[in-house]
């Protein structure tokens, strides 16, 4: 009975009385199939590499061109941020803070505020507002678009080609690995577990 | 607040909704819910601060308000141009659809199918399931809830993906930026489209999928028995 609690599903409200879930096994909703809870092995320590090794890579990705262009002897080679101040440039500013928010700043608030989060209950110390921030943690999920955005540089890779010369610069294979970092870190996160240890706090 | 790890519950009651439990929407928090206010402002989560709701207020008619406005933006995405290509003189504009044809008329299928899906095929497909949840929550239908809410989950989990278009035409007026030679320049159709997709993302997050399930239950009495 201690180790057992309540969980209400997200889906359909029928409320569950879940124990203490087994490293790498997942409760599901019984009557609609969502996912309650999940416990993941070591998940503070990984997530929290994850997260740093994310941060590098983003700063990597956004400080160096990524692809570059040549046409008949004329080359150009382009950061992300570049396309974002075009949009601005040509009077369309929300696009520009639109793209901005999806490719930069969520993916990059999100690793921030994660460490935030998971370093003091590493180290076994309380920050503040530390379970206020790890909500906006989860409600950035799904605004940062980063493999949405590698898609897109795919298809605008293979639409170009015919036109001209496409070079792949540095910071492209800086964003391939961010988003497989990004995806691991995510994964391993186990939100479940840092909301438990609001209590101890 | 009083906040719940255990309680125990009757038998007969299965949702945290009959249960007078409160569920915080972000960080699952149970918190008892006082029972003169059965709607209402119920303050905030005392774990995460997120606002405390027994259901996602005006579900309905913020879905259909969302799913309206993003149908008319749909238009203007798909009839304005996206972008201007300037190459070597010759000027041609582009609009989502005539980009999907020019990947077919060269032969690069898959990308005309990725476009095709991201840009065009999911939105309506977004905004055709969202149409048939709220109806079907309207009607009080009792129809697979299960398959409907399984659906619901679909909807949120796709719609991130049709903004490809939209970075497209980011790296492209980034990339081709070389005066005369070649030039691309965005066009206010890609606005349109990337309001069509922020407001079906909002739409689906206004949806309540709980919604689906209450009809299983009248207001007084529970009739569903947990699985055990």
């Amino acid at each position: 009975m201690k180790n057992e609690h309540l969980i209400a599903c997200h889906d359909c409200d029928l409320l569950h009385r879940v124990s203490e879930i087994p490293d790498g096994m997942s409760a599901y909703c019984c009557r609609c199939g969502a996912l309650l809870a999940q416990s993941k092995r070591n998940s503070v320590e990984r997530t929290l590499a994850l997260a740093l090794a994310g941060l590098f890579l983003l700063i990597l990705a956004n400080s160096f061109p990524f692809l570059g262009f040549k046409i008949q002897g004329q080359s150009r080679h382009v950061l992300l941020l570049t396309g974002i101040r075009r949009f601005y440039i040509s009077g369309m500013p929300w696009l520009a803070l639109l793209v901005l928010f999806t490719t930069f700043i969520a993916p990059l608030l999100q690793i921030l505020l994660l460490m935030y989060v998971l370093l003091p209950l590493y180290l076994g110390v309380k920050f503040p507002g530390m379970f206020v921030l790890f909500r906006w943690v989860q409600k950035l999920g799904s605004w940062s678009m980063m493999e949405v955005f590698m898609v897109g540089v795919l298809v605008s890779i293979v639409k170009l080609a015919k036109m001209a010369q496409i070079i792949p610069d540095v910071a492209l294979f800086c964003f391939m690995a961010l988003i497989f970092v990004l995806a691991a870190c995510m994964a391993s996160l186990d939100p479940h577990q840092i909301w438990k240890q609001w209590k101890t706090y | 607040m009083e906040t719940v790890e255990d309680v125990l519950i009757p038998e007969t009651v299965a949702t945290a909704k009959a249960a007078f439990l409160l569920s915080c929407p972000v960080c699952h928090l149970l918190v008892r819910r006082p029972p003169e206010a059965s709607t209402g402002l119920f303050g905030r989560c005392p774990r995460c601060g997120e606002t405390l709701h027994l259901r996602k207020p005006n579900s309905i008619a913020r879905t259909w308000a969302l799913i309206i406005a993003a149908l008319i933006f749909y238009i203007p995405a798909n009839l304005i141009p996206i972008t201007t290509v300037t190459s070597l003189g010759s000027v041609q504009t582009d609009t989502i659809m005539s980009g999907v044809i020019y990947f077919i008329a060269t032969g690069m299928w898959p990308i005309a199918l990725i476009i095709f899906t991201a840009s065009i095929f999911i939105p309506v497909l977004k905004l055709l399931i969202l149409s048939f949840l709220v109806i079907s929550v309207q009607r009080h239908s009792g129809w697979r809830p299960k398959d409907r809410t399984r659906l619901y989950r679909i909807v949120e989990t796709i719609g991130r993906w049709s903004m490809v278009d939209v970075f497209v035409v980011t790296i492209l007026v980034a990339l081709v930026h070389l005066g005369a030679l070649a030039n691309v320049e965005p066009r206010s159709g890609v606005i349109y489209f990337a309001a069509v997709v922020l407001l079906t993302m909002f739409a689906a997050m206004g949806f309540d999928p709980r919604l689906i399930w209450d009809v299983k239950e009248p207001e007084d009495e529970c009739e569903y028995f947990p699985g055990t």
